[in-house]
């Protein structure tokens, strides 16, 4: 059913931060190689060793240069993949009931065996979140990993989103943001976790936290008085050449 | 948006077909016999080919028969299931006119509402998206409902009708593609808001995520040249609108009606690529597209 259920008190996702993200790519890539062996049609590549290889990803991160009105710009590495919204559009438009949102923790899934691969979905998501396989011909999202999750075979810690699992520098975090007191709504409340493009109403359950401010140094540096030149006007045979130069046609500035 | 020919020919026939039915279910021609037969067959062949040529848009066509479960949410199985009722009441109305010569009223109008309501639901498959700020006006539904009717009014032969419905189409067109330009910035997505880093400063892409194309480019974000543009547009309001208003006035014969019908649907097919090759989709924020609008 493409009825978005009524709101589930567990609203599992992802909480990104955007300060520690250093772009490394980890996670698209163990991202794909869990997803294209796991739930649902692999995640397929066309020409990968060619000129022009392009493929299905569930997570791409982008990178973005940030020019602040009076400081140094700076760069933010932006991971993006689905945001298992609360009004996700792309459940709604779905004409098989092939899209649809999790009742219980408000995950948002393609049953494939449904998808007819009209892309409507796709284009209803603001965020690009949603790809068609070029090769299977269906639409592919991320499943919040869904089969690592409640998956009773895997380690206890394996049992968070593969992206999660391999982000070096600790800027993804899983967990149930339907809970206030759960360490991910902890985190958004300490940090000012926002939504990705609001306007669209479309209301995100995955959040993104903001770089911090970059320190800013008053001075260039500590040995700066030490180094200011000791001479404004050169003396000898440069203050001669100087001199001489200045003479010339042209010479005096 | 990918200007997909598929999708284009199935709006552009579908939305005369559906138009020209609305016009025999009201009884404008009310033709009976062999002629309500022609009348009939044309305005299928061009319903069910739109409709048959949608279907090459599909990944898994042998699955379409699923799009018809889902019309209490989405628009696009709304629009199969009131495209297969129009089909079926318009298909017993025509039986009773061609083999019985019976004109049976109320199938007629009920036809002729089922067949309006699928172009509406047509549009409103486009005019819902939020993502797509140039779509999401109520203009977008009333063109393709004008267009629909005028085009169906000049197929049945309704001057009186076709006149100022194209003129009116016409007119609406003009204002959607002005207005429409700047839609995107006025809907107040921007690159600041996509990534939520407008409140430190001024946001550029410096890298996409990959170094080749992907499916959202290719899909979603299509730039046009503004030049180019500018040219269809004018050729699509002479060849869709001007054109036939003008041989419509002139005494009638059946070589200018039908050259005022070739014209139209040409114009149509051109105002339709132009109708999905402009529109911005808000993720091409993301891949720093647009930033001349936004």
């Amino acid at each position: 059913m493409t009825a978005l259920p009524p709101p589930s008190a567990v609203r599992l996702g992802l909480v990104i931060d955007l300060d520690t993200c250093v772009g490394c790519q980890a996670c698209v890539i163990s991202c794909k190689g869990w997803n294209t062996e796991n739930y649902g049609a692999p995640l397929s590549d066309q020409d990968p060793y060619g000129a022009a290889p392009a493929g299905t990803f569930l997570n791409r991160v982008h990178s973005y240069e940030v020019q602040p009105p009076a400081a140094p710009a700076q760069i933010v590495h932006f991971p993006k993949s689905c945001l298992h919204c609360a009004d996700a559009p792309c459940v709604t438009v779905c004409p098989t009931g092939a899209s649809y949102k999790r009742a219980e923790d408000g995950i948002v899934l393609v049953n494939e065996d449904a998808c007819i691969g009209c892309g409507l979905c796709a284009w209803a998501c603001p965020y690009g979140a949603r790809e068609m396989d070029a090769a299977a011909q269906v639409m592919k999202k991320c499943t919040l990993c869904v089969d690592r999750i409640y998956n009773a075979h895997l380690p206890e810690e394996d049992r968070v989103p593969a992206c999660v699992r391999t982000c070096p520098s600790g800027a993804r975090h899983f967990g149930d943001l339907g809970d206030p007191d759960s360490a991910v709504s902890r985190l958004v409340e300490a940090r000012g976790g926002f939504d990705l493009m609001p306007e669209q109403a479309t209301r995100p359950t995955n959040k993104y936290l903001p770089p911090r401010l970059r320190d800013h140094v008053e001075a260039p540096s500590v040995l700066a008085p030490y180094l200011t030149p000791v001479a404004d006007t050169p003396k000898g045979f440069l203050g001669w050449l100087d001199r001489a130069l200045g003479a010339l046609p042209g010479g005096a500035e | 948006m990918h200007p997909a020919p598929s999708v284009i020919v199935f709006t552009t026939f579908s939305g005369l077909g559906f138009g020209l039915l609305f016009w025999l279910g009201l009884g404008w021609p009310g033709v009976t016999g062999l002629s309500a037969f022609a009348f009939f067959t044309i305005a299928y062949l061009l319903a069910v080919g739109g409709l048959l040529a949608s279907t090459f848009h599909l990944g898994h066509p042998e699955r379409a028969w699923r799009a018809f479960s889902q019309w209490r949410t989405s628009w696009l199985s709304r629009e199969g299931c009131a495209a297969v009722a129009a089909l079926l009441v318009m298909a017993a109305y025509g039986a009773g006119l061609v083999f019985a010569g019976q004109r049976i009223l109320w199938l007629g109008w009920l036809g002729a509402a089922l067949s309006i309501a699928t172009v509406f639901t047509t549009a409103m498959i486009y005019s819902q998206l939020r993502t797509v700020p140039r779509w999401r006006h109520w203009s977008t539904p009333a063109l393709f409902l004008t267009l629909s009717l005028g085009g169906g009014a000049l197929l049945a032969g309704q001057t009186r009708f076709a006149l100022p419905l194209l003129v009116l189409a016409g007119l609406l067109q003009a204002w959607a593609w002005h207005d429409g330009d700047s839609r995107l910035r006025r809907s107040g997505t921007t690159l600041a808001t996509a990534t939520g880093l407008g409140q430190i400063g001024a946001v550029r892409s410096f890298a996409p995520p990959h170094t080749g194309t992907n499916y959202l480019l290719r899909e979603m974000v299509h730039v046009v040249g503004r030049r180019h543009a500018r040219r269809l547009r004018v050729i699509a309001l002479v060849l869709g609108f001007a054109l036939p208003v003008v041989l419509l006035l002139l005494p009638f014969a059946h070589w200018l009606a039908a050259l005022a019908v070739l014209s139209h649907l040409a114009g149509v097919l051109a105002l339709r690529w132009l109708f999905f090759a402009e529109a911005e989709h808000v993720v091409g924020l993301y891949y720093g597209a647009h930033q001349g609008q936004a």
